[in-house]
């Protein structure tokens, strides 16, 4: 074993000059670097979430509530010696001069919060300092992105509500923040006592009350336990176990399909590998038989090539391991909006992975092709002719798909999404592969068109059919994923909204008090703008369905579970709305209604009520039966106001309501909106165009990060082109010097290579184009039910770009073919 | 059995070669004898395609006859696994080759020292390794690739190689057949001092009959038959 570590060692520094194991190496490189790009990434978000454990509630326990949290909670918590606070938080228009924004208020009491520290800086990006203490009555503390949109700066002061607060510090990181996913609106901090003066908090208004508790872990226990039973219906008990679900499973789903795109880099850099270790094998021939001839046994031999092959990926592994840390620094810039905080440096992990990654990969994918080294008969000494067989493919094939196998079912860690992504990608390579071969099919009766070199080319790709489909499958894949993320996802986008109607609603207005609608509608008039509709809203949690009480925990899916912890929007209505329509029973008579619920069928769907369910609604305290009489389908995108559950009249108009409204507004009527919230300044604006922009950078930045995971892949793509350009290369060789003895000029030749590549480029770019178009008009049609026409230029860019792009690569790689003198040439190979 | 002349290194009794080709059974050896006793020099001349590299592999065991029996220093081969055939010739059966068959990836140095090594060479390899490339004068070559050599200093190598665990048998296959006249017979004047100092017997397949009347003994092969020269 010494023996063979050592002649592995000292030949590899000279093997690695005969090319196939650099092209090994680079697939490994490849591999290793794009899956610890992400593990790396993903092990920074998992140490940044277990860090922040408790920081993500800024407390030990939490109880939450859309209503005020009654004092007994607060003195029971100090009479157990446990500490204590609060904050309530809205979204609530601010206003500074003529401009006003949305902003997510938080008015929180000394002593927030209770774990954790937050970080607050004196000017807009100054220098970061921690803070134990809260804005004092009359300061505001704000994210740097309000000062920015309302170009202010620390000590201007803007309006909240009825009162004029003083801006103190620049807010940096907030612990309990961690878990809002989307940041839709800028932080504004305040202190609690100021909160009435504002004047926002009116009945009805939406609005999270938290109460804080902090303390030694069995008080805690026992505080928790006599809490429990004191929750009323719409109070919320969370403890650090069980904070922010929603977000970890959000994380975990992310990572999952970071990790599977990473793999499909890692499927292609396999290819690339076993097509280098076959050539690589075949060249190694003679070096078996002399070893063998000299006395060497088949295990030394074998001991031999596999060693080397560990050392190399060994190597390789860690120059994929240094590229693969530096490439997550662009993939936690790229998604750093998404974390309240800065991420921690990753543990040593991804190290064990990459290396991990690196070694099956090599094995898995190249060991077939070296095993052969050994059954080389030492005979071939004497008769060339004489090879090691070919690798049994069932061996070849079997191995790869068991090392892609194991490699999912660890970077997934779910053995039915591993099954069912391995089946995927079998059949998704099998189709691309049968197309391939088609396409290179089609090519041959166009060799007997245009110019020698055109010919020359085609006439390559189809002689090498089975290999010219296995790249074609690689690049097709690879343009494909790029494709649907950068043209087929922003076509998609601009579709809907072109779909929208011109005018529809741009603005909603929520919180109007019944008192305020009157000269609200006057304030539009003045304005010159059409007085729109205003629908009443309550606000009640489903409590029970056909008697039997509704609890969180008998729902599976996560939106269900969701929907029935909040508190549904609630209104009532004589006439159906313009864009509903009733799919199931009867509308009732708006003159002569019997008490009944219509519940929108998407809803209905996803928390299995039926027609005749008797729904159970608790509204401040009280409770409101009736049955379900109706089902609707509602055109949500309209952006007319639209509730989930609209009641008969009679049945909720003795509640307390707000009211809301939407409406079109174009740049003129900012004056407008800014003097209605000057007068009433509980109402909430919300910008629709705004919510979308920020809907849509999210998404952009998203796909941005899948899309340069992806880039891995169309590099481990390239590698199987080198790959196969390589094991082509003493042919080609052959081949343009005998063209060249024959008269052909070095332009003509490079031409025919050339030819070859941008066609093969050109195919998978089609095949990548059909793909995509595809999987565009599935998605339009089945999904999100829009009229999707295929974008021209996605043709253009998919067959353009592959051209283009192969047919670079293709001539990087080939163009040393040339290099030589023809008789040298012919002298070496022959 | 007693017998005045020493045992043969290597004996070949009636051995037969035949492969299947696409126009049926094709035999190539019909029943060969040779037996080559310690040291001597014994040289098989034929055309190309006569079968003398098919007798050189079988004799080697590098191949295993279809009948008959192939003795290799005492060692019946037809009972001997390949690895223990392999094992059989580490150190004790040198080669020479047309082709040089030299690995790439070593220096001339670790060329010769792997063969030192694999034959289980007790003391420095090294020392061993240069010790046997000084001798064929590529003392300042040492640490040359193959393709840094020109085709006589890789036959160099090649020669350094096969003697330097001192083998008792050498078999060379055409071992002149890439050089030129001149390089040629300083290689050839190289291999039998060489031989003549390490007492090696010596099996030489050739087409050149001035080098095979350098041998003791000459036998030419026709048509899958063995006979005098």
């Amino acid at each position: 074993m010494n023996r063979a570590l050592r002649y592995s060692w000292i030949s590899l520094g000279r093997e690695w000059r005969a090319g196939e194991l650099r092209i090994l190496a680079l697939a490994l490189v490849i591999a290793v670097a794009a899956v610890t790009s992400v593990s790396f990434f993903t092990d920074r978000v998992q140490r940044a979430m277990s860090l922040q454990a408790t920081e993500l509630l800024g407390a030990d326990l939490s109880i939450t509530s859309p209503q005020p949290i009654p004092g007994e909670f607060a003195r029971e918590a100090r009479e157990r010696g446990l500490d204590t606070a609060r904050y309530v938080s809205f979204p609530s228009v601010v206003v500074a001069g003529d401009d006003s924004e949305l902003a997510e208020l938080k008015a929180v009491s000394d002593g927030w919060p209770l774990r954790g520290t937050a970080r607050v800086s004196e000017a807009l990006f100054g220098e970061e300092q921690e803070t134990r203490s809260v804005p004092g009555s009359g300061e505001a503390w704000v994210e740097a992105r309000l000062l920015q949109l309302l170009e202010l700066s620390v000590g201007d002061s803007l309006e909240v509500g009825e009162i004029s607060l003083s801006i103190t510090r620049v807010l940096t990181y907030e612990p309990d923040r961690g878990g809002d996913l989307f940041q839709l609106a800028p932080r504004l901090m305040l202190n609690v006592e100021d909160l009435e003066a504002t004047g926002l908090i009116v009945p009805g208004s939406r609005v999270n009350h938290r109460f804080l508790v902090a303390g030694d872990e069995a008080a805690i226990n026992r505080y928790r336990e006599w809490a429990s039973a004191e929750l009323a219906e719409n109070q919320r008990l969370e403890t650090v176990a069980d904070a922010q679900p929603a977000l970890r499973n959000a994380i975990a789903r992310g990572e999952q399909f970071l990790s599977l795109a990473a793999l499909v880099a890692v499927l292609l850099a396999g290819g690339a590998v076993a097509v280098a270790a076959r050539h690589y094998s075949d060249r190694q021939s003679d070096t078996s038989a002399v070893m063998r001839c000299l006395g060497a046994s088949r295990r030394f031999v074998l001991q031999v090539f596999t060693l080397r092959l560990l050392w190399l990926a060994l190597l390789a592994s860690t120059v994929g391991l240094v590229l693969g840390f530096a490439a997550q620094g662009v993939l936690a810039w790229l998604l750093s909006g998404w974390f309240a905080t800065e991420l921690p440096l990753p543990s040593l992990w991804p190290v064990f992975t990459g290396m991990g990654v690196g070694l099956i990969t090599a094995l898995g994918f190249g060991l077939p092709a070296l095993l052969r080294i050994g059954q080389v008969p030492p005979l071939r000494v004497l008769r060339r002719d004489l090879g090691a067989p070919p690798p049994a493919m069932w061996l070849v094939l079997g191995l790869a798909m068991l090392t892609l196998g194991v490699l999912l079912l660890w970077q997934a860690g779910d053995v039915r999404l591993a099954g069912f992504v391995l089946g995927g990608a079998a059949v998704t390579v099998a189709v691309l592969w049968l197309a391939a071969l088609l396409l290179v099919k089609a090519l041959t009766p166009l060799r007997s068109r245009g110019g020698v070199a055109l010919r020359f080319g085609l006439a390559n790709l189809s002689r090498r059919g089975a290999l010219s489909a296995v790249q074609l499958s690689a690049f097709g894949l690879g343009i494909m994923a790029l494709l649907l993320l950068a043209l087929v996802r922003v076509d998609l986008l601009s579709e809907w909204e072109g779909s929208l109607p011109e005018g529809a609603p741009n603005h909603f207005m929520i919180n109007v008090q019944p008192d305020q609608v009157e000269p609200l509608q006057a304030l539009f008039e003045r304005h010159g703008m059409e007085r729109p509709e205003y629908y009443p809203m309550i606000r009640g949690r489903l409590s029970a369905m056909n008697d039997a009480p509704v609890r969180p925990e008998d729902y599976t899916n996560p939106r269900a579970e969701r929907l029935v912890t909040r508190e549904f929007n609630l209104s009532f209505a004589g006439d159906l709305q313009p864009g509903n329509r009733v799919v199931a029973g009867q509308w009732w008579d708006p003159e002569d209604p019997e008490p009944g619920f219509s519940v929108e069928e998407g809803l209905a769907e996803t928390l299995g009520i039926e027609l005749g369910d008797v729904l159970e609604f608790s509204i401040a305290g009280e409770r409101v039966r009736a049955p379900v009489t109706n089902l609707r389908g509602v055109e949500w995108d309209s952006f007319n106001v639209n509730f989930f559950v609209l009641s008969s009249p009679g049945v909720l108009e003795d509640f307390p309501a707000t009211y809301i409204t939407s409406f079109h507004m174009d740049e003129a009527g900012q004056r407008m909106l800014t003097e209605a919230v000057r007068q009433f300044p509980s109402i909430t604006v919300l910008d629709v165009r705004a919510l979308m922009q920020q809907v849509r950078d999210i998404i952009d930045r998203a796909s941005l990060a899948v899309e340069y995971v992806f880039l891995f892949t169309l590099a481990a793509g390239v590698t199987v082109l080198f790959a196969a350009i390589h094991a082509t290369r003493d042919l080609r060789r052959r081949e343009s010097a005998v063209l060249r003895t024959l008269g052909a000029s070095r332009k003509q030749i490079l031409a025919g290579l050339l030819a070859e590549f941008m066609v093969m480029g050109a195919l998978a770019g089609l095949l990548a184009s059909a793909g995509a178009s595809a999987v565009g008009i599935v998605l339009a049609r089945e999904i999100f039910d829009l009229p999707y026409t295929v974008n021209p230029v996605l043709w253009l860019a998919g067959v353009g770009g592959g051209a283009l792009g192969v047919g670079l690569a293709g001539w990087l790689g080939a163009r040393s073919v040339l290099r030589q003198p023809p008789l040298l040439t012919l002298r070496q190979v022959g | 059995m007693v017998s005045h002349s020493p045992a043969p290194v290597v004996s070949a009794s009636g051995i037969v070669k035949s492969v299947m080709g696409p126009a049926g059974r094709l035999s190539i050896l019909k029943g060969v004898d040779l037996h080559v006793a310690p040291a001597e020099a014994v040289a098989i001349l034929g055309a190309s395609g006569s079968g003398k590299s098919t007798l050189l592999g079988l004799l080697a065991g590098l191949d295993l006859p279809s009948g008959g029996e192939v003795r290799l220093l005492d060692q019946d081969l037809g009972r001997l696994s390949e690895d223990a055939r392999a094992g059989l010739r580490a150190g004790r059966v040198g080669f020479v080759f047309q082709s040089f068959q030299l690995l790439p990836a070593l220096t001339a140095l670790e060329n010769v020292m792997l063969t030192l090594e694999l034959s289980g060479h007790e003391g420095d390899a090294r020392a061993g390794a240069r010790e046997a490339l000084e001798q064929v004068g590529l003392g300042p070559r040492l640490d040359h690739y193959p393709s840094q050599l020109s085709g006589g200093e890789q036959q160099r190598v090649a020669i350094a190689r096969a003697f330097a665990a001192h083998p008792q048998v050498l078999f060379a296959d055409e071992p002149t057949g890439n050089l030129d006249q001149q390089t040629g017979d300083q290689i050839i004047q190289l291999l039998f001092n060489l031989k003549s100092a390490y007492g090696t017997a010596l099996v030489l397949v050739t087409h050149d009959p001035d080098l095979a009347s350098r041998c003791e003994r000459r036998y030419r092969i026709t048509d899958g038959v063995l006979g005098a020269a």
